[in-house]
């Protein structure tokens, strides 16, 4: 019975996969639906990350008595992926529901539902990661080729986050109270995750829990380390790829066990 | 070679009132030691579907009778894949085309080329297929220029002019319609039965759903008629029209 289950997200999974197709034009209809006859279209999303990046920068720079061209960043790498982790954490808790209309109507694989909203929010981090060479320029740091290193950590952070989005995505649909839970949650990680404020700040004692217990740490380490020409250590990359492999087997049981029911919950 | 096979399958929809939904209110319950019973929680179930056993061949042209609510669209559904059976077995050998609903997923502030690929991803054709027949569809539907404005632009007639000739361009193996497609203004409506035949043609397996006598007994080689979920006769058009509508 659980092998049968599992087979059928396996096999919902990689049909969903197989229409990537479907998927990038869902995805690149989102975004363009929401600039519709904007002139600047989704480069405000650029600008209005930016303007938070300005002010918290110089505002919490001179709290925390960081020195610019270390903190500066060090709060937009964190602050750009951290809007693209919660938000296709919040988006993929809905993902199903807000897909409700198509799931009824036309055989679709259910995971394009969610890895539409991945997608949608790769377009938007491709618009946003645009501020951080202007960062750099304006603190006169210089990249070097070391940040492509920062594509596999996104691509390992990718692989997460997508277990993450389904799994949520099958409670959420069934039980419509979870995303708010879930939204009050990642307000809390924020403040507890180093992205307004630098590792080196914290006492070592506290460090040891807030920062090695804390996956959201790992996931945004694996790829902002090498954007600030630091390397990830090796416990960022063993919690991360440990975190995708238990949480794809939690997801794929919980997806096999409860795909079928989700029609009928929406 | 496409097959349906259905054995003793039931639809039955969970009805969620405001108790059932909250994953809050149900720990409040238990804390509480509240009696959580399905009577408790308020659950309705509504059986749409009850014990179909049905077997579809290859050649079939099943027209689908019924009133409103005897659970035709149901069923049509159950076949599309959307619902998986809430018991029982359900098989579905070949490609499925559901053209359920043509106009479905069309994003009225694209224009009506980018809606062709949108429409054309949904009904699940890649991005090169549709290219390929792109031409075929944007001449099908004699839109002209309108095809690169936004779709909101269009009068209905010409939004169904757009959505029937991009949904017709599948050739799925079984066929789910609801309703035969007819639309469009005189000059289009025998292009679009020319097309709609040449669709029905091409396939192994057609489900229709319909209230229309002449057109099951048309299209059709064998007809069911449901009733609050249930098969209440399936045979031959002749028949089955006969004893539905009376005459």
């Amino acid at each position: 019975m659980s092998k049968q289950t599992t087979a059928g997200a396996v096999q919902d999974i990689t049909s969903a996969i197989k229409r990537f197709s479907l998927i990038g034009t869902l995805g690149w209809q989102d975004v363009r639906q929401r600039y519709r006859r904007s002139s600047i279209g989704a480069f405000w999303l650029t600008i209005s990350m930016g303007v938070m990046i300005a002010t918290i920068g110089i505002v919490f720079g001179q709290i925390f008595k960081s020195p610019m061209d270390e903190f500066l960043p060090f709060l937009s790498a964190g602050l750009i992926l951290w809007s693209f982790i919660s938000t296709i954490i919040t988006e993929g808790c809905s993902g199903f529901i807000a897909g409700e209309a198509v799931i009824k109507q036309l055989p679709i694989p259910l995971s394009v539902h969610i890895f539409r909203v991945i997608w949608r929010n790769l377009i938007i981090l491709a618009h946003n990661v645009v501020i951080f060479p202007l960062v750099l320029i304006a603190v006169q740091k210089a990249p070097t080729w070391d940040v492509l290193m920062a594509i596999p950590g996104l691509l390992l952070l990718a692989v997460n986050l997508s277990w993450i989005a389904i799994f949520l995505g099958v409670i959420c649909t069934r039980y419509r109270d979870i995303p708010q839970i879930v939204s009050s949650f990642l307000q809390v990680v924020f403040y507890l995750t180093p992205i307004m404020w630098l590792p080196s700040l914290l006492p070592s004692r506290a460090g040891a829990y807030l920062l090695d217990l804390n996956p959201f740490y790992h996931f945004i380490q694996i790829v902002r380390a090498p954007l600030l020409d630091q390397e990830p250590s090796l416990e960022n990359w063993l919690v991360s790829i440990g975190l995708a492999v238990i949480g794809w087997i939690m997801t794929l049981a919980l997806f096999g066990r409860y795909r079928r029911r989700i029609a009928y919950w929406l | 070679m496409a097959s349906i096979v259905f054995d003793q399958v039931c639809v039955d929809f969970p009805i969620y009132n405001a108790s059932a939904r909250s994953l809050k209110k149900r720990l409040f319950q238990v804390a509480t030691g509240g009696q959580i019973s399905a009577n408790a929680s308020g659950r309705v179930i509504i059986r749409a579907i009850e014990d179909l056993t049905l077997t579809i061949k290859n050649g079939d042209r099943v027209g689908l009778l019924g009133h409103n609510g005897a659970g035709k669209s149901t069923l049509l559904r159950l076949l599309s894949g959307v619902y998986e059976p809430s018991s029982g077995r359900a098989e579905i050998k070949g490609e499925i085309g559901s053209l359920i609903d043509v106009s479905f997923g069309i994003d009225p502030e694209a224009s009506g080329r980018e809606n062709i690929y949108l429409r054309g991803a949904l009904l699940g054709l890649t991005r090169a297929d549709i290219k390929a027949k792109l031409e075929e569809i944007i001449d099908f539907s004699e839109l002209g220029d309108f095809i690169d404005m936004p779709v909101r632009t269009y009068s209905s007639g010409m939004h169904l002019r757009l959505a029937f000739s991009v949904s017709t361009i599948i050739r799925p193996e079984i066929l789910l319609m609801d309703e035969w497609l007819s639309v469009g203004d005189e000059g289009f409506r025998v292009r679009a039965e020319a097309r709609m035949n040449e669709l029905v043609e091409s396939t192994h397996i057609l489900v229709i759903a319909s209230h229309s006598r002449e057109l099951i007994r048309e299209t059709c080689n064998r007809a069911i008629w449901l009733e609050h979920g249930k098969i209440k006769m399936d045979g031959t058009p002749e028949d089955v029209t006969q004893a539905y509508f009376g005459h």
